[in-house]
């Protein structure tokens, strides 16, 4: 008995773990299943790049609904000093930080007589402030395009990510702060049409507020989903009144505007399409090589 | 003598050390009236425990912020809190706070584990003898000096000399298993003339301060005796009782206490082995140079760029982005060193801190495997393999020398009688009769017996010169040997009996002494035990011979010889000695030699063991002459083991030589098999062995490390004689001879194919005995040393097999460190089970230990133990291979992992101002190795295996493809790093293309950098995941679990990190960016792009590199069969067709 007990506890478990004979599915890159493999992938990605070049081409101004954009180049607001200066507690409507924005936000934190920034921070005091008017040249009358600045802003950063002080009227909570010192209107009053996007959800101070990746970007303006222009702009004379007041020659920038319509892949793009059918068709040959090498040497591991 | 305290007055005088301790037994001082000052010894309190309560923290935190990379990652951190940096302090401090929190509460686990030890031990109840009286004190308050008493079972509490035992003749009998797992009994003896009352004892000991070595004591004991000269008696190791040890078959003993606590032997022994580091961790120390470089000049080319950039008009702060008040005021090169350490900061990823955490993890997990795996468990003994350390695991994949010692590693140390010969006859006891046989056979037919007298003496010798003892048995037990001894009496002897007979235990340290003393059993010579200094022999005539035993002459492996003086029943005294042939002829009358050397000779060619056997009488005069030396020199107190030394050597001359045995020693079950896979496996096996080269040589036959190909160099004293002249002349003679022979005029062979080609090119087999290399490595001059040392070195690595024979300990040590050091520093590996392999065991890379029969010295000092050498092949074609593989799989793969990932962030500083925005989010940065990527890793590294253990264990010869650290050389390494550079490249300017236009919703809304980064994010996990896939061989539904379940786990954390609005959280920077982005179609198709653009290559690489790799081996394979192919490269691919069927498939991976 004592015996068989010390044998028990001293042999080793004889399980498929412990013998590391776990059963184990031994994948291998076999021929067989590279040359279909690569011929399958090959066909879907030139499938999919051709379908991706076509809507990439597709994609016009006058097809609607337009989307109007405004582009800066060498405008760098993905910089690190940049991208922090900014109070997310005062942008999610706490009032108590409107008295003592975050330090963050230096130099942009209290003005020259020692007020502070409502929003504070460089984000908010550069945003952009140029406006635009699109209209169509009909019989020597320009006719103002409708269109819509609802919609431009991720709905999470309207509905949730930002929120104003639910103070009424909302100038109240805005009470002994002063605006951004480039502002010309306070943000209570950034949308003198609709008081429901004012403050801090406000679409344009939104898109605004998401930086962009790159020194080169361009962000939303406004849709043209309205009226006669729903469909797209149709073909005809356009003026653009553009009310400049956003300097760039400082920083050695440029500004752009574009009208664009977008499609399922959003707006156009030629790189997706491209890289699909380059390596699309990369697949293709390289499978072909490989048929060609293998029936060649008849390597004897494919039966 | 009574003179000793000024003695050892003057020794410490002079000495800075005292190197011997005065003890007050029971703490009587002596009747001196000197004034006695109790000498401070520590108390009996065994600490093993690193930490207390109070120290825990700060101690543990220091020991853990010495390892270089965790002070690393806390000067990162403190960069971090201290300098405004891009990242928060939490990225890199929770990683580190992760990492310290598991190995604090690890340690603090284990400490608390050594705690409870200590206090069991501690606390343990004793019984103490103070003023008469028996006091149960805990175990921890003995202090030196006190009479301990000890009862049968118990362990003893300290080092303890023995002073009295309920035996009757002052003996007790001990068991060392928990020190040493010599599980058998050992006598030890009570100081002589100890009074009875231990109360009235008034005594001191004076010995030697403690040291480690669990066999050496000196000491003496003066006891005085009521105004008498004190008298004096000497202390070994014979009359010392070790803490540890237990107490068996003694009712009750009584010791006073010499060391106590930490200075108990135990103790001494306890105290860390050296560090072995493998290469494996060489190599990741110099890749972590390179990647501190990198990291180094990734932050120096941004620092400098960034003021080359700012050196622009407008560029440095445009008026949307001023500059706040203090980063105006502060000093300019002062702002370049923060920026500079900034980066640092933002780049540190690149080294990992979990990379360390997952090897630790890897390697304390995956020997696991080895302690569980039931092919290494040996039903005899009833134990598997152990695991001493986990840092070596992958070493063994690497292994290119092994050496090994003969006996109980090669052969089964399970010895056997074979046959003696007396007078220069051979009797046999084949036939089994009690009746000493001449063996049948011509040449024995034609002999004489040898006399009678002759006989008997030879088997008196056999019964007395040993140390066996007999096993205690209990009455019944006695009762029945009794039997048998009756019917032994009646000639008709059953071989049953006779076997169940033998089984009855005799107990020695050398398993050739037990096979001796029943050899001389068979014989009719029985030899009953050893009563107080009386040795009993049951005779042929079934009468009693009383011996007194005066002296043991112990063996030691320098003298290769024991001698034992006695005493006959008739007054003779006469001493027995025995031992190698090469210690015993010089000793013994010449005109003897010659006749029993043959026999010897022809025995050792057939692969025994020999024993010469030699006696001289001792007249009176002579051996009162030889006690008093003994005497003398065992009571020395310096020097003792010298003095002893030259008594021996002074004692054991002019002897006669009686006869010799020959006991065999078989092969170890699959002993050829596995010396053959070894060598398969391209590994040089060197046979270093204490043994006769003749012995050793048959041993190599049998193991078939030499074949009857092999031509064989012989470097011993015996060709070094050959032709007269002086030794030196004829080494270098013989050097320059063998090295021509198999150095130069080799042809240069390749590792690979060195035994096919067997016909055309000779195999050599290199012999040297200890003299010989004494001579190599000690030759006169000092060039010629070391030029010898190097032609020797070159000659063995050009021998298939190499034979060291009649080594001593040190030696293998020696050759182990030669070869160690050698060109290219080959990984070396030690096998051996006894104490004298210990050396060389703990020299070599690897060692490893055979649980044999000779105690557990080599097993204790060894890095793995195994129960038998067959174990070896698995260890290192299965084990060792696999666990190379995926160490060094590990490695690469981690510092690709985070090359890729830092890399897209590094390239991000070129489009954002070189102002250290970091691309990843926070939380992604902390978590990537913490959570997404670091447990497909682990699992890949635990269970992986590229080709099966069968396929390993078929074809030796794979293990030659990770020879010399194959897969992590520069070329790989760089394979690696060029491959996390273009995935890094892939993945950033993939997302950068498709972010010329930001607008990727179809409702025409833009993203922004945290998009950006994301997006960036999820490619580089999804693809260091695959390429992780795509690697793996072995998938085990917990590598399905755990890939699959790191990617959707990720997916998941994603989600909920961007899914809520975070209280306390200062910004909400990924709020909702992950489901924005996969509501993005063009999003989805640039990750599916990305992904499968980084991965093609690899799966391309995969396919037109196997079918190479595949032949190589496919080649090598062919070549190995008997019949090579002539020309082999042209006709490669035909072979392929041939065997490719009969190839396993899972060669194919």
């Amino acid at each position: 008995m004592v015996k068989h007990e010390q044998e028990s506890t001293n042999r080793p478990d004889n399980t498929a773990f412990t013998q590391q004979r776990l059963p184990a599915w031994q994948p291998m890159l076999s021929a067989g299943i590279v040359i279909p493999g690569f011929l399958i992938i090959g066909a879907a990605f030139i499938g999919i790049g051709v379908a991706l070049f076509v809507t990439s081409q597709s994609i016009q101004v006058l097809e609607g609904p337009v989307f109007f954009y405004y582009a800066l180049s060498n405008f760098f607001q993905n910089h690190r000093r940049y991208g922090v200066s900014k109070d997310d507690n005062q942008l999610f409507g706490d009032t108590s930080y409107f008295t003592s924005p975050s330090s963050s936000c230096s130099p942009y934190q209290y003005d020259s007589s020692n007020k502070p920034i409502v929003p504070c921070g460089s984000v908010a005091n550069s945003m952009f402030s140029d406006t635009f008017q699109l209209y169509q040249v009909v019989n020597g009358t320009n006719k103002l395009v409708p269109w819509d600045g609802q919609g431009i802003a991720w709905w999470t950063d309207y509905s949730i990510k930002y929120r104003n002080p639910s103070v009424t009227p909302l100038q109240n909570a805005f009470n002994n702060t002063v605006k951004p010192i480039n502002w010309t209107k306070p943000a209570y009053e950034l949308d003198p049409t609709d008081s429901s996007n004012n403050g801090f959800i406000n679409q344009d101070f939104l898109v605004w507020m998401r930086r962009a990746a790159l020194p080169n970007f361009r962000k939303l303006y406004r849709r043209i989903t309205q009226g006669d222009y729903a469909q797209g702009l149709p073909a005809g004379n356009y003026l653009l009144n553009i009310n400049y007041s956003y300097p760039v020659v400082d920083f050695g920038g440029r500004k752009k505007v574009v009208l664009s319509n977008v499609s399922w892949m959003g707006g156009k793009n030629d790189f997706l399409g491209i890289a699909y059918l380059v390596i699309g068709s990369l697949c293709v040959v390289m499978s072909v090589v490989m048929l060609i090498v293998y029936a060649k040497f008849k390597f004897p591991d494919e039966e | 003598m009574s003179n000793v305290g000024e003695c050892m007055m003057e020794l410490s005088g002079d000495e800075r050390r005292v190197d011997s301790r005065t003890i007050y037994v029971g703490h009587q001082s002596g009747p001196t009236n000197e004034a006695f000052i109790p000498p401070k010894f520590c108390d009996n309190r065994i600490v093993s425990s690193k930490y207390t309560v109070w120290n825990f923290l700060p101690k543990n935190l220091f020991e853990q912020f010495r390892r270089i990379a965790n002070f690393y990652f806390l000067i990162i951190f403190l960069v971090q809190v201290i300098v405004d940096t891009p990242t928060s302090p939490v990225t890199s401090g929770l990683p580190l706070f992760f990492v310290i929190t598991v190995t604090a509460i690890k340690q603090g686990y284990e400490d608390w584990l050594r705690h409870k030890a200590d206090n069991e031990v501690n606390k343990y109840p004793v019984t103490v003898l103070e003023d008469g009286r028996r006091i149960r004190k805990e175990s921890e308050k003995i202090k030196v000096g006190d009479v301990v008493e000890v009862e049968e079972d118990e362990t003893f509490p300290c080092d303890l000399i023995l002073l009295q035992s309920t035996r009757d003749d002052g003996t007790c009998f001990v068991t060392t298993a928990s020190l040493d797992g010599e599980s058998n009994h050992k006598t030890h003896y009570t100081v002589p003339d100890i009074e009875t009352d231990l109360e009235a004892l008034s005594a001191t000991i004076e010995c030697e301060q403690p040291q480690p070595d669990l066999y050496k004591f000196v000491g003496r004991m003066q006891i005085h005796k009521n105004n008498q000269d004190p008298t004096v008696r000497s202390l070994g190791p014979e009359n010392l009782l070790l803490k540890g040890a237990t107490l068996k078959n003694t009712q009750k003993i009584h010791g006073v206490a010499v060391y106590t606590g930490m200075e108990t032997k135990m103790a001494l022994n306890y105290q860390g082995k050296s560090q072995k580091r493998s290469a494996v961790e060489k190599s990741i120390n110099a890749f972590l140079l390179v990647y501190l470089c990198i990291l180094v000049s990734k932050a120096l080319v941004c620092t400098t760029l960034k003021y080359v950039w700012q050196s622009k008009p407008g560029q440095d702060e445009p008026w949307y982005n001023e500059k706040t008040q203090r980063e105006k005021d502060t000093n300019q090169y002062l702002k370049m060193f923060t920026d500079f350490l900034s980066f640092m900061v933002l780049f540190n990823f690149i080294i990992p801190v979990s990379m360390y955490v997952t090897v630790e993890m890897q390697k304390f997990l995956g020997s696991f495997f080895i302690a569980w795996d039931k092919d290494f468990y040996d039903p005899e003994i009833k134990e598997g393999a152990l695991v001493n350390t986990s840092d070596l695991n992958e070493e063994l994949g690497q292994v290119e020398y092994v050496f090994t010692d003969k006996t109980g590693t090669l052969t089964q140390n399970n010895m056997e009688f074979i046959e003696c010969c007396i007078d220069g006859i051979q009797y046999s006891p084949r036939d089994r009769s009690i009746e000493m046989d001449v063996t049948d056979g011509p040449v024995s037919k034609l002999q004489q017996r040898a006399g009678r007298e002759m006989e008997e003496l030879f088997l008196r010798a056999l019964c007395l010169c040993h140390t066996v003892q007999v096993k205690e048995s209990t009455g019944q037990d006695q009762d029945q040997v009794d039997g048998h001894v009756d019917q032994v009496d009646g000639l008709g002897v059953d071989e049953v009996l006779d076997e169940s007979q033998e089984q009855i235990g005799f107990i020695a340290s050398s398993p050739d002494e037990v096979a001796l003393v029943k050899g001389a059993m068979r014989y009719g010579f029985r030899f009953l035990g050893l009563e107080s200094k009386t040795m009993k022999i049951l005779n042929r005539n079934n009468d009693v011979e009383m011996y007194d035993l005066l002296h043991v002459l112990n063996f030691d492996p320098v003298r290769r010889r024991m001698s034992v003086i006695v005493r006959s029943g008739s007054g003779d005294t006469l001493l027995f000695c025995k031992g190698a042939d090469s210690s015993i002829f010089p000793r013994v009358k010449k005109e003897e030699v010659e006749r029993i050397r043959m026999h010897v000779e022809r025995n050792a060619t057939e692969g025994y063991r020999t024993l010469c056997v030699a006696y001289k009488y001792l007249c009176e005069d002579e051996y009162a002459q030889v006690d008093a030396e003994l005497r003398e020199a065992r009571l020395a107190l310096q020097d003792r083991d010298e003095k002893l030394m030259a008594v021996y050597n002074q004692v054991e001359t002019g002897m006669s030589l009686i006869g010799a045995t020959a006991v065999e020693d078989r092969l170890q079950e699959e002993a050829a098999e596995t010396m053959e896979a070894l060598q398969g496996a391209g590994i040089k096996v060197w046979v270093l062995t204490g043994d006769k080269m003749e012995t050793a040589k048959s041993t190599c036959y049998a193991c078939r490390l030499f074949q009857r190909s092999t031509e064989l160099l012989e470097l011993t004293v015996r060709t070094l004689e050959d032709g007269g002249r002086r030794r030196e002349e004829r080494l270098h003679e013989l050097l320059i001879e063998y090295h021509k022979k198999a150095v130069q005029d080799a042809p240069p062979v390749k590792a690979g194919v060195r035994r096919s080609w067997a016909s055309t090119n000779q195999d050599y087999g290199f012999i040297i005995d200890g003299a010989s290399l004494s001579m190599v490595f000690n030759s006169s001059s000092d060039s010629s040393s070391s030029n010898y040392k190097n032609l020797f070195l070159q000659i063995c690595q050009n021998c298939t097999a190499v034979l060291c024979c009649r080594m001593a300990p040190l030696q293998k040590a020696q050759i182990v460190k030669m070869v160690k050091n050698s060109k290219g520093s080959p990984i070396t590996l030690s096998i051996g089970d006894g104490a004298n392999d210990v050396s060389m065991i703990l020299e070599a890379h690897v060692g490893i230990g055979i649980k044999g029969k000779e105690g557990r010295q080599a097993v204790r000092n060894s890095d793995y133990a195994i129960p038998k050498l067959k174990h070896l092949k698995k260890l290192l074609l299965a084990h060792g291979h696999l666990y190379y593989v995926r160490i060094a799989h590990l490695v690469q793969y981690f510092f690709y992992k985070n090359l890729c990932f830092i890399l897209p962030q590094f390239l991000y500083q070129f489009f954002c101002g070189y102002s250290q925005q970091p691309l990843y989010d926070a939380a992604y940065l902390t978590m990537y190795n913490i959570c997404f990527t670091s447990m497909p890793i682990l699992a890949y590294s635990l269970l992986e295996q590229h080709i099966s253990i069968d396929a390993l264990l078929d074809k030796a010869t794979l293990y030659r493809e990770i020879g010399k650290n194959a897969m992590l050389r520069w070329g790989p390494f760089l394979y690696w790093t060029l491959l996390g550079i273009f995935h890094g490249v892939v993945f950033f300017f993939g997302v950068r293309l498709l972010f010329s236009n930001p607008a990727l919703q179809d409702n025409g809304q833009v993203f922004g950098n945290w998009s950006y980064g994301t997006i960036v994010f999820t490619v580089l996990v999804f693809t260091v995941t695959l390429k992780l896939a795509l690697d793996t061989r072995h998938w085990t539904w917990i590598n399905h679990f755990v890939i699959w379940g790191s990617l959707a786990f990720y997916v998941f954390f994603s989600f909920f990190w961007g899914g809520i609005i975070w209280p306390f959280m200062s910004q909400q920077r990924l709020y909702f960016v992950f489901a924005n982005m996969l509501s993005s179609v063009s999003a989805w198709l640039v990750i599916i792009l990305l992904i499968l653009l980084s991965l093609l290559p690899e799966i391309l690489f995969v396919v037109f590199h196997k079918p190479r790799s595949h032949h190589a081996r496919q080649v090598i394979s062919q070549c190995l069969l008997p019949a090579a192919c002539s020309a082999v490269m042209p006709t490669a691919f035909a072979c392929l067709g041939e065997c490719s069927t009969s190839e396993h498939p899972n060669l194919c991976a």
